[in-house]
């Protein structure tokens, strides 16, 4: 597993006073944060909290109306996400991010095969070996729990946790530094979403990875986030590590999502 | 000439925009250029933009061959020179190293070329990425971006489905290290002829309204992985009326009882080879 | 010896916002000053706010106002005013904590929990496993449970796996909340022997035991919770 980060290290996404809006209406306004390399960031909400719209400004998906999101990459330098060329912004996300669909069907490509499904982020940076490609791909199939003799199947035919798993190895493949998840188990069942939260806990600490979680359910947060944001209305209203804010909610909001939680 | 119409039947300000157009594709080799392509007294996917490429480059003194599969005596072949015989008075020929100028489809003569020829090739769809993105304003982004990734996806499944990839003809090749084209239906086998070739290659698309070209000796290379290289057809026996070993053969049914034989594609270079032969 | 951890005039209430707003004073001027080698043993009844000094010591809880300053690497960090990132640090190296009760993640065996703090710290897997496995031992965790997910186990098996996963750091700082309270006197023993090794190598621990005899046998000290003030 990678060393923790030492407490010097400059943050990895700086995120400013990022507003988003549609027309008149606010998705978001004036969200700010840092997110270190290694660190899950958890932004809960109830729809229509701004979370959506939050990630979309953050992933470089949805350009904010005022803000500025930054990006320290790889070699250290740090760039204004949408200050960036397109093609530059798009080599961004392709070799340092990763960005899972709530829903796999919108983060996969149905009807080519699993291995083809993985293999292609690396084709798509210049990887031109068969045998290698494939053996990657096989080598992630097994990392996310997926049998190996279904590296030829379309991904049409898996089951939605098989679908998923599949998403995230497609995003991974490419070993991002930082990776974008919206409701990641949100289309799936409860059993399923178990088995698949268990594997992105593993999977982020065993690769050092920082992420962004959007999620409504906050056991879903408690599981896999370091620290949380709580939207409400489009703003932030309670920010902190995610047992603080849990435990000890301080906002009225806060303490209703909280209290609201059914026990089992 | 027919009197009444311009020469090479286009008004001069139409050949102006396609040589415009023209020279922008031969600056930037394998690059779709768009063009406002012209109503041409011929429907769509018969030759419209290879027409036009040719009606906009041809002069008194140039020599026109047309072939359509290799041949000089199809039925499209003989029309289109028919054409240009009546529009522009030029000069005709069936023999290869005499054309000046060469239109064609799905071919690309055996003989080779010279420094000097054109090639006019007609091309029913000149983007490569459009069975993987059907929008045009997003497969232009992939191409400024040189994102080609997904191409290779096909590959990929093909040989995982058949042990091999199995494009056959409209084989994708990448131009100058920069740009992904497809270099119309010609056969595979064709394709090692567009590296580096000393002609000046033009593709014409004139439903899609698109212009490119692979200016003499460019670098073209045919699409492939590293432990399954491009490899081009072969056949395991010469042509039976020339003895040509390594042209492309077509396989022409003789009798109602199956019998076949295989002959060159190329017939002015089957023609050729056996005059030669004949004359020893 | 210098303290390695003090509170200072510690406040916390909490404001329940959808209860009418009420406020409830919990803990009220705090002061306590934690020396390597010791074990302070929180003393006051039920309600006293002992677990929630713990929490607030921890991070866990806000507080209303007071300081809470450890040494952590060398340097004095104040908890209230630590950054999310910082107070991560800390819980990484320097404060460890024994809830009361283990929080069961599905999916995730016994030996993973306890050893998941000793790779927090950037250790290889197999080291501390091992380490998981000689502590589990200790408490006499049977084997055959190492590989399962706690979710079914009873509340003492629950409680040692909670205690070794305190214990697989070396903390210079640690944190008991009623960490026998489930056990037999066998493992109660196995505890007591943790923590007399663990202030021998020159821990400093706060503690909340019920458990009068265990209390006698390592508490250093005693700090008396004030009664809370009627909001």
């Amino acid at each position: 597993m990678s060393a923790p980060p030492g407490l010097d290290d400059a943050p990895l996404l700086s995120a400013r006073g990022v507003t988003v809006t549609y027309g008149r209406r606010t998705g978001c306004r004036d969200v700010s944060f840092d997110l270190w390399p290694g660190e899950v960031l958890g932004i809960v909400g109830e729809s229509g909290s701004g979370k959506t719209s939050l990630l979309g400004a953050l992933s470089a998906r949805l350009h904010p109306a005022a803000g500025s999101v930054r990006y320290r990459d790889r070699t250290g330098r740090v760039a204004d996400v949408y200050r960036l060329t397109e093609p530059e912004r798009r080599a961004l996300v392709r070799t340092e991010w990763g960005v899972v669909r709530q829903n796999p069907r919108d983060g996969l490509r149905l009807n080519v095969s699993a291995g083809a499904n993985i293999g292609e982020p690396l084709m798509a940076i210049g990887a031109r070996h068969y045998g290698a490609i494939r053996a990657q791909a096989a080598d992630w199939l097994e990392r996310v729990e997926i049998a190996a003799d279904r590296i030829d199947d379309p991904p049409a035919a898996f089951s939605g946790g098989m679908q998923q798993r599949l998403q995230i190895a497609r995003n991974l493949v490419t070993g991002p530094r930082l990776v974008f998840m919206d409701e990641p188990t949100g289309s799936l069942d409860v059993s399923v979403q178990a088995r698949l939260l268990d594997l992105l806990r593993r999977l982020v600490a065993d690769l050092g990875l920082a992420a962004v979680i959007v999620t409504h359910d906050l056991a879903v947060a408690r599981l896999l986030a370091h620290r949380l944001m709580v939207m409400q209305g489009g703003e932030v209203v309670e920010t902190g590590l995610t047992d603080q804010v849990l435990d000890d909610p301080q906002h009225p909001y806060t303490q209703l999502l909280v209290a609201s939680i059914l026990q089992v | 000439m027919l009197a009444g119409y311009n020469f090479a039947y286009l008004d001069e300000h139409t050949k102006r925009m396609i040589r415009r157009s023209i020279l922008k594709a031969v600056a930037i080799p394998g690059y779709q250029v768009p063009f406002a392509s012209r109503e041409m007294p011929l429907p769509y996917g018969w030759g419209t933009g290879g027409i036009q490429l040719t009606a906009g480059i041809i002069g008194r003194s140039d020599v026109l061959k047309v072939i359509d599969q290799g041949a000089d005596d199809t039925t499209n072949a003989v029309s289109i020179r028919r054409f240009f015989a009546r529009t522009a008075g030029v000069a005709t020929t069936e023999r290869t190293a005499q054309a000046t100028i060469i239109q064609t489809r799905h071919r690309i003569p055996e003989t080779p070329l010279k420094a000097g020829q054109i090639v006019v090739f007609q091309v029913p769809i000149p983007e490569p990425l459009r069975w993987l993105e059907p929008r045009e304003s997003e497969t232009r982004v992939m191409h400024a971006l040189g994102d080609y990734g997904g191409l290779h996806v096909k590959f990929y499944e093909d040989i995982v489905r058949h042990g091999r990839i199995v494009t056959t003809y409209d084989y994708p090749v990448l131009v100058n290290d920069r740009y992904v084209m497809r270099p119309s239906p010609i056969p595979k086998f064709d394709n090692p002829k567009l590296d580096m070739n000393p002609a000046l290659l033009l593709f014409g698309a004139g439903r899609e309204k698109r212009i490119y070209a692979v200016p003499p000796h460019t670098r073209v290379k045919s699409l492939d992985f590293e432990d399954h290289p491009f490899t081009v057809e072969r056949w395991d026996r010469p042509c039976a009326l020339c003895g040509a070993p390594d042209s492309f053969l077509d396989e022409i049914i003789t009798d109602d009882r199956g019998t076949r034989m295989f002959v060159c594609s190329d017939t002015e270079y089957c023609r050729g080879r056996s005059a030669a032969k004949a004359g020893e | 010896m210098e303290p390695v951890l003090r509170v200072e005039a510690l406040r916390k209430s909490f404001t329940l916002h959808n209860q009418g707003g009420i406020a409830l004073d919990v803990l009220d001027a705090v002061d306590l000053t934690l020396r390597p080698g010791e074990c302070v043993a929180l003393d006051g009844p039920s309600g006293s706010g002992k677990s929630t000094l713990l929490r607030a010591i921890y991070g866990n809880y806000l507080v209303s106002s007071g300081r809470i300053r450890v040494t952590h690497k060398g340097a004095a960090i104040d908890m209230a005013a630590a950054t999310a990132r910082q107070i991560l640090d800390i819980r990484r190296h320097t404060i460890g904590y024994v809830s009361q009760f283990l929080r069961v993640i599905p999916r995730v065996p016994a030996l993973d929990i306890v050893a998941e703090p000793i790779r927090a710290r950037g250790h290889e897997y197999e080291s501390a496993r091992a380490e998981a496995e000689r502590l589990l031992r200790r408490l006499n965790l049977p084997e055959r449970l190492w590989h399962l997910a706690p979710a079914t186990f009873s509340g003492g098996e629950q409680q040692r796996i909670n205690i070794a996963r305190g214990f697989a750091v070396a903390y210079p700082v640690l944190l008991l909340d009623e960490p026998t309270a489930s056990l037999d006197a066998d493992n109660r023993r196995a505890v007591q022997d943790l923590i007399g090794e663990a202030l021998a190598r020159g821990a400093a621990i706060i503690g909340i035991f019920h458990d009068a005899e265990m209390r006698a046998r390592v508490a250093t000290g005693t700090y008396r919770m004030s009664e809370a003030k009627a909001a």
